[in-house]
Parts: C-alpha cells; sequence; structure tokens
C-alpha cells in the first residue's frame, strides 16, 4: 500500500510542481474555519479510444486530463472549486474561495495520519500500455474479420476499443492520504444485418478492471462477436411486441438493471435523508417478497463496478439492502452518512476531480434462489421472456422506472415461442419486488458495460441477477 | 461583447497547436481550445446548500498524414503537455489506416463571414446574490400550493467561454458566449403518492430568463397536477406531445437523417431524400444565425459555413444533416452540421397549446417520458410515459405508469397539427405535436 501511495503521489503531485507536504498548507487554509469535513481531491486521467468501422480503424483518439477539486462541509452545505493546475497558489485561492460558505460547524480536527488498509481489487497497472498501438489494431480487425465470417447477411460491423487509467489520491481533514491506481477497459461489437430489405441491429459487449489481456482471454472479443451477431439473427425475426400487463421472465446478468433502476437508485442515502424518495423512512418494511436478497458490492476483485476504495477514501463494502424482502439499508458517502447518524458504506463516488462525490451505486445484484431457470419458463402460461436489455431510467420520488428489452421472447404454453420486438418494460420500484414469484439458481453478473448516470454525473457500474418470475409488469409493445 | 485579447490568447495556442503538428510531420491538422468559467449555487428548503466554483479548460487536436487520421485531447495547456498531445495524435495517426474520405473540410466550403450573434452575456453574479435568487425561486415554488410538501431546491448557473478554432487551411476563428440557467424542483405530495415535477430558464443573456417567482411556481404547478396520478388501460388513441416532449421526437427524426447514421445505413430513414417523410404542411428549417439564440454558430466544429436552409418542406425531405466527412461517404457536400444542428425550427400552425388540447378531443397527454426505446435502425418507438388523460379538450386526471409504442416512420406521417406554443430551451425549437394514434400498454 504504501508502495502505491508514493506512487501517485509520484504521479499526480510531484509530476505536477506540488510538494506532498504543501497539501497541509491548503488543508490548514480551509480548516481555520469551523467546519465538519473538508476534502482535496487529486486525479490524473489517461484515456484512449480505437474504432473500427467498414472494415478500417478509421479513429483513435487519446486524451490526458489532470485536477484537483476542495472540498468543504459544515452541516448540510458544501463549497466547491477545483482546477486543473495543481499549483499551490491556485489551491489555496480555491480553499479561501470555497471556506466562505462555513457559517457554522463543529471544529474539525487535524489528526496525524492514520494508514487504513483495504484489500486492493485490481492491478495498478496502465491498460493502454498493455498492447502496443499495432496489437490493438490487429485485435480490432481479428474481431471485425471472425465476426463478418459468421453471417452472409451481416452488412456493417463496428468495433470499439476503450482504456482508461485513473489515478486518485484523496486527502481528509483528518490527515489521512488514499491513494487508488484504477484501470479499466471495454470493447464492444455492434452489427448490423440485412435481409429481404429488413435491417436489424445486434450489439454485445464488455469489460473490467484490467487491462486488454482481458479481451483475449478466452477469446472474450470473438464471443462479443459471436453474441452480437446472435442479437441481430433472432431481431430479424422479431414480430411486434406484446401490449399491456403480463407475467415476465427476466433473463439472469444484465437484465439486473431492474435492480439499479427500480431499488438502486432509490436507496441512495441523498434522496433518503431528504425524503425524496419513494423508499424514504422504510427501512425495516417489507418491499421485496421473501424470495429477495438485494446487495450493493463495491468489493468484487476487477469488476467494472468495483472500488478498492470510493472516491472519499472509504474502502468499499458489500452492503446488504434488502434481506429476504426486507429493506435493510442505503448506500451513503459521508456527508449523508453523518447527517443521518450512519456509517459511510463506501458509496461515496464521482466523475472526476470536477464533480462533487454523492451516493452513487457499485455492483448491484440481486443472490440466486432455489429454483431451476426451465422449471420457472415452463410454469408460465402467457407471458414474456426478456433475455436482453438497453438503458433504463427511473424517477425516484414516484418510484416508476422503465428499462427497454433488446432480445425478448413470448411464452405461451410453458415454451419460449416467438421472438419479439424491442420494448419498454415499466413499474414501480417499491412494489415490483414484492411481485417476484420465483428467483433461479443461476445467478450472473453482468458482462462489464454499465454506466450510471446521476446529476450530469457518469461512472461505471455493475449489476446482476439470477432469472426472475415477476407476476405483473406493463410491456409497452404496439400490439394492443 | 467579445473580448478580442482573451480570444487572441486562445489563438495563439491554437496557432502554436497547428505550427507543431506540422513541424511533427502532419500533412494537415485542426485544433480547438475552449475556456469556460461559471458559478452554480444551490438552495433548498431557505437555505444555501451548495456553492460550486467552475473552472474549465481543454484542447483538442486532429491530425491528417495523408489520409491516416488521430486525434488528442489534454486540459493541460503547458508547452510540454501542447507537444506531448501532437505527438500522441500523431502516433494513432501513422497506425489508423488509409481512410479515403478522411481529411480536413473543402477550402471553398470554410465560413468567411463572421457576423456577431450576440452570444454573450456575462453575468456579474456573486455566490451571495445567487443563493439570494434561488431561495427566492425555491420560496415560490414551496408557497405556491399547500400540497408541496418537499424540496430538492433551486439552483442558478452562471458560464461564460472562449471558444477558438483554427485549421491547416488558414482557417483560425474565436467567439465569446455565456449561457445561464434557473431551476427548481419541488416534491407533491406524501408517502406514495408522491411526486415530483421541475422547471427551468435558460438563456444566453439572464435578462432574458424567466423570473425566480415565475420558475418556482411553475415547478410546483407541474409537480401538483401530477397528484392522484393512475395508469390506463392498454387501448389505442391520439397522443399530444407537449412541446418539451415534440422536441425529442424531432430530435429522432434528426438522428436518422444524421450522415453517420446514414453512411452505417443505421437509419430508419435510408434513401429518404426528396420522398414524402410527413403530412405537406410540415416545414423544418435550420436558422443558424439567430440573434441571441442557444443553438447559433456562424460555422460549425470544422469551420464550414452554417446554412440557413430547410430539411423539411411540403413534408418532404429535401437535405441531410451532415459533416465533410459523413457526406463524402455519402457522395454529398457537407451541410454544415458537423457538430450538430443549429436552432432546428419547426414551422408552426396557428393552435396555441388550448387548441391543440382541443383538436386532440379524447387521447392522452404526453409530458414526460422516460428510458431509450428508441430503436433508429428499424424506428421501432416505446417509452414510458406520464401526462394528463384529456376528454372533449378538457383535461380529467393525471396519469402514470404506462407506455406509449409506435414506429417513427408511421408517426412522422400521422402528424395531424402542430402548436405555436414554442420551448425555446432548446437548439430543436417545436411546439406540441399531435399524433393521430398510437399504442398505450398499462394495467
Ligand atoms: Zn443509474
Amino acid at each position: 500500500m504504501p508502495l502505491l501511495l508514493d506512487q501517485v503521489k509520484q504521479s499526480i503531485l510531484v509530476a505536477n510542481g506540488l510538494q506532498p507536504q504543501e497539501i497541509d498548507q491548503v488543508m490548514d487554509t480551509l480548516l481555520s474555519a469551523p467546519l465538519d469535513a473538508a476534502d482535496i481531491y487529486f486525479q490524473s486521467s489517461h484515456f484512449e479510444s480505437w474504432s473500427l468501422e467498414g472494415g478500417i480503424v478509421k479513429e483513435g483518439s487519446h486524451s490526458i486530463e489532470h485536477g484537483a477539486g476542495v472540498r468543504v462541509v459544515s452541516g448540510d452545505k458544501t463549497g466547491f472549486a477545483y482546477s486543473d493546475r495543481i499549483e499551490l497558489p491556485i489551491l489555496l485561492e480555491a480553499a479561501n474561495n470555497v471556506k466562505a460558505i462555513v457559517r457554522q460547524g463543529q471544529q474539525a480536527r487535524h489528526k496525524i495520519e492514520t494508514p487504513k488498509s483495504w484489500t486492493r481489487l485490481y492491478q495498478p497497472f496502465n491498460p493502454l500500455k498493455s498492447l502496443d498501438d499495432q496489437e490493438k489494431i490487429d485485435l480490432l480487425k481479428r474481431v471485425d474479420a471472425e465476426t463478418r465470417k459468421l453471417d452472409s447477411r451481416i452488412e456493417e460491423v463496428m468495433v470499439s476499443l476503450v482504456a482508461a487509467y485513473d489515478n486518485v489520491l484523496v486527502a481528509n481533514q483528518d490527515g489521512s492520504l488514499a491513494a487508488d491506481i484504477r484501470p479499466l477497459v471495454r470493447l464492444n461489437v455492434s452489427v448490423i444485418m440485412v435481409e429481404n430489405g429488413r435491417r436489424e441491429q445486434g450489439s454485445m459487449g464488455g469489460g473490467a478492471r484490467s487491462d486488454y489481456s482481458y479481451f483475449l482471454e478466452n477469446d472474450r472479443a470473438l464471443e462479443y462477436g459471436r453474441e452480437a451477431v446472435r442479437q441481430a439473427q433472432v431481431n430479424l425475426q422479431a414480430e411486434d411486441a406484446p401490449a399491456g400487463n403480463m407475467t415476465v421472465v427476466l433473463g439472469p446478468g444484465w437484465p439486473g438493471i431492474l435492480l439499479h433502476e427500480a431499488i438502486g437508485h432509490g436507496l441512495e442515502g441523498d434522496f433518503n435523508r431528504k425524503g425524496t424518495s419513494a423508499f424514504s423512512g422504510r427501512i425495516g418494511e417489507r418491499v421485496a417478497s421473501d424470495l429477495c436478497t438485494v446487495v450493493d458490492d463495491g468489493t468484487l476483485p476487477g469488476r467494472r463496478g468495483s472500488l478498492s476504495i470510493d472516491d472519499e477514501g472509504t474502502p468499499t463494502e458489500n452492503t446488504v439492502l434488502i434481506e429476504n424482502g426486507i429493506l435493510r439499508g442505503y448506500m451513503q458517502d459521508k456527508l449523508n452518512a453523518r447527517l443521518m447518524g450512519v456509517k459511510p458504506t463506501g458509496n461515496g463516488r464521482r466523475e472526476s476531480y470536477a464533480h462533487l462525490p454523492m451516493p452513487r451505486m457499485t455492483n448491484t445484484y440481486m443472490l440466486p434462489g432455489i429454483s431451476d431457470p426451465e422449471e420457472i419458463i415452463r410454469s408460465v402460461k402467457k407471458g414474456l421472456y426478456a433475455r436482453n436489455f438497453g438503458g433504463g431510467q427511473v424517477d425516484i420520488t414516484s418510484g416508476k422506472f422503465v428499462f427497454s428489452t433488446s432480445e425478448a421472447y413470448l411464452i405461451e404454453d410453458g415454451k419460449i415461442t416467438r421472438p419479439v420486438k424491442g420494448a419498454t418494460l415499466i413499474g414501480n420500484g417499491p412494489d415490483v419486488l414484492t411481485k417476484v414469484s420465483m428467483v433461479g439458481n443461476d445467478m450472473q453478473l453482468d458482462s462489464g458495460v454499465g454506466t450510471c448516470g446521476k446529476d450530469g454525473q457518469s461512472v461505471p457500474v455493475g449489476v446482476g441477477q439470477p432469472t426472475l418470475k415477476i407476476d405483473g409488469l406493463t410491456v409497452g409493445g404496439t400490439n394492443v | 461583447m467579445q473580448n478580442q485579447a482573451e480570444i487572441n490568447r486562445l489563438k495563439d495556442v491554437v496557432q502554436q497547436l497547428l505550427d507543431e503538428a506540422k513541424h511533427q510531420g502532419a500533412s494537415a491538422a485542426e485544433a480547438a481550445f475552449s475556456v469556460d468559467n461559471g458559478l452554480s449555487v444551490s438552495a433548498r428548503l431557505g437555505e444555501v446548500e451548495t456553492v460550486e466554483y467552475h473552472c474549465d479548460q481543454g484542447i483538442g487536436v486532429t491530425v491528417y498524414f495523408g489520409q491516416k487520421k488521430g486525434s488528442a485531447s489534454t486540459n493541460d495547456v503547458s508547452p510540454d503537455s501542447l507537444k506531448e498531445t501532437i505527438k500522441a495524435a500523431c502516433s494513432i495517426a501513422r497506425y489508423a489506416s488509409e481512410d479515403e474520405y478522411a481529411g480536413l473540410p473543402d477550402p471553398e466550403r470554410l465560413a468567411t463571414e463572421f457576423p456577431d450573434l450576440d452570444l454573450n452575456h456575462p453575468w456579474n453574479i456573486d455566490a451571495e446574490q445567487g443563493i439570494a435568487l434561488a431561495i427566492e425561486c425555491e420560496n415560490a415554488g414551496r408557497a405556491y400550493d399547500k400540497a408541496i410538501s418537499n424540496s430538492e431546491g433551486a439552483s442558478v448557473n452562471s458560464h461564460q467561454g472562449t471558444r477558438v478554432f483554427g485549421n491547416s487551411l488558414g482557417f483560425l476563428q474565436g467567439y465569446q458566449s455565456s449561457r445561464h440557467s434557473l431551476s427548481c424542483s419541488v416534491l407533491a405530495g406524501n408517502g406514495g403518492g408522491m411526486h415530483r415535477d421541475y422547471w427551468y430558464s435558460v438563456a444566453r443573456n439572464a435578462a432574458n430568463m424567466e423570473s425566480a417567482q415565475l420558475v418556482g411556481q411553475k415547478a410546483a404547478q407541474r409537480a401538483v397536477a401530477r397528484l392522484g396520478a393512475r395508469s390506463l388501460s392498454t387501448r389505442q388513441c391520439p397522443v399530444l406531445f407537449a412541446p418539451e416532449m415534440a422536441s425529442g421526437l424531432i430530435g429522432a427524426l434528426l438522428g436518422a437523417i444524421s450522415g453517420g447514421s446514414l453512411y452505417r445505413k443505421a437509419s430508419f430513414l435510408l434513401d429518404a431524400l426528396d420522398t414524402q417523410i410527413m403530412p405537406d404542411f410540415v416545414r423544418i428549417h435550420e436558422q443558424p444565425l439567430l440573434k441571441g439564440a442557444l443553438g447559433s454558430a456562424s460555422y460549425d466544429a470544422e469551420g464550414v459555413a452554417t446554412q440557413a436552409r430547410d430539411i423539411v418542406n411540403d413534408g418532404i425531405l429535401r437535405s441531410y444533416v451532415l459533416s465533410t466527412y459523413s457526406a463524402r461517404k455519402l457522395g454529398l457536400q457537407t451541410t454544415g452540421n458537423a457538430g450538430g444542428v443549429h436552432n432546428l425550427t419547426v414551422e408552426t400552425g396557428e393552435n396555441d397549446f388550448a387548441a391543440m388540447l382541443k383538436q386532440l378531443g379524447t387521447g392522452l397527454l404526453v409530458t414526460e417520458l422516460m428510458g431509450q426505446g428508441i430503436n433508429r435502425v428499424t424506428g421501432d418507438y416505446s417509452r414510458g410515459a406520464s401526462g394528463f388523460w384529456v376528454e372533449n379538450g378538457a383535461i380529467q386526471y393525471p396519469v402514470q405508469e404506462i407506455t406509449i409504442a409506435g414506429n417513427l416512420k408511421t408517426m412522422l406521417r400521422n402528424i395531424v397539427a402542430i402548436g405555436n406554443d414554442v420551448d425555446l430551451r432548446g437548439n430543436i425549437r417545436v411546439g406540441s405535436i399531435l399524433l393521430e394514434q398510437m399504442a398505450i400498454a398499462g394495467e
């Protein structure tokens, strides 16, 4: 751990001409006001993307960004300023600006640095350097060539490859310094297929907090291509989707965005402190059938949504949100945890140094149940089997949420029959899980593609679930 | 009002980038440098909640080695970093494939006239004044009705920035612009029947924004109107998109006629140029030179002159929306839309909102849409919705937890009327839109 801390001090502070002990000067300026908390978030990020279409790698881009964000908190009031120049005079000026918000508060104590410990969930390597540029191009071209071979109806293949290498350092008012090096890679394949003038699309991707070798293991990259083609093939056969309220069976894995939208956002600490969530004040109440246990777990090694420490320096946790149907807890950052009198859960996240942290999800999933997935399908007389989804959205106050299928089938007399076109599903967060009547034994996490947006800030997240049967969800097809 | 000294400072950096690209062997290059400063304050329950000082800058470069292209960006504008950034872009270009369509715009397409579009109105507001205004706005919302039960607060944002763009064909231009906004979000009702809604106002000039009072009141009015919302039974019926929602519908059309979707053949409007795609009363045109408007620009993201032109008239698709690259891929000329459209305007009919409701008769008024359920390749459309059930032109009750579905190809052809209640807060300027019929799914 000290090695990692030194490495990050070097890459962010020293490289920009700030001596590590100068952090104390900035902190002293902040702490001359009576406040509850203060932190400085230093960040240096490298990012690259490559994309292939029409059989050629026509575009690539590279970016380097760094900066520092200075925050003070007093009661429920926050002052914040940031700069892309990590230099003492600039940070001192930012500190003087933001502390003006403080009018009352506890005098935060400037304690001596106490080393915290946590488990490192990913290797601190730079994924941009894990392949040389020619190898990246070769990978994209190989995915393109192999994918095109799969079906003569393929008209276009698009492949994109991105990697981020993020160094962060959080200085807290108690004198602690927490550092993290976060790799993140993603590869995506989408295809367009044409048959008899009908045109359909399929896409698949994946990623991890790892390097590019992740896509070479088990031929993952080629597997994404096969899956994209399979989805487009299914969609070429799809008929109009049904409209109305019906039994819906959700497949395992990525359909777990149900949990992210229907309950996850509503259980973030800020909304609950303010009483604006449909779940506010409902700890201890039943919000799901007793088959449902849902956690937010930032501690899964290498997962896209995982973090060794959150963006406030708190080690991430496996937080139980719903246990056997009973609401157990919220996800917290430091500010909301303090104001609600609970412990932070390692969910304080921010898009970058230029954004304020807030409670955000990491990897949100439901634990497996006991039902055989085939038995779940067999139990449905008439309904919808939704195997894959696009994105979703929620209104955390009314609890209404949506998510849209990208691969779905009719279930007729206990059998999956015909594929149907994409449709939006809509439900009510606080009661959708009370309608879960069967939970499969096939829990899966998604392939590592999730990005969550809140207040204009995007962060990588994960989801997962076993096959689920929901007795009644509104399916927004055209077949009335 | 333009601060020429600041524009020149950025121009010098952009020129250095272009020179450095040439020095490193690039046959052509383009570069942009933008600086943005701002203040955001929010207040909740009558007290300040956050004060944020924004200060962003960034440079981006694209270099060409013949027909090979590479891009890089950074927020570090030190001389060393500029060199490194060019180096990164050049390195990518060396590895990228030859692309016969890649390259800078044809020189004769570059803008040569740069009228003052009245885009820059800095607002001398400090944190204290911003807080006072946010509190006034939120108070107006909270006091509006006894049913207002909670608040997510009100916020005031003020941003001012400078943007310079240049390329190795000798184009080097810059301008300053400002953008200010005021927003409020409040809750009505309690427990399971709790609803939230918001309102905002945005303008280049703070004096043109709606008053804090009005923004707060509209937010409250919208939240209260949702109380008692229920689902509908599954049915087919006419649907009226409120102006804020209608702009999304036009946005979906725009996506389908954009060069990137067309040359990838990922559009439900392939080969639709010069064909009827909407009823014959529809005219959609671009107005890039409107003074003080949010989407105004005399040149696009690659320096090409923007054009005031018809995209749809008499319901016929007259023009795609193209950049230099997508135009070359399609064998056409750029339309000055690299980076997007500029004040896309849908001509309105005679009807105000009340008349539109009357014309709807019995059906659904949609005031909110959720999710991304639009398939640009097939035009299939299915989204979560809330709004109001209307009978004989009068609002009956709020509805929620329903979906509306159709196919954009038919939806666009089935537009019955377009209102004159235009929402001017975005880059797409359109009033409410009435569609003959859509599929509604509910309880
Ligand atoms: Zn989310």
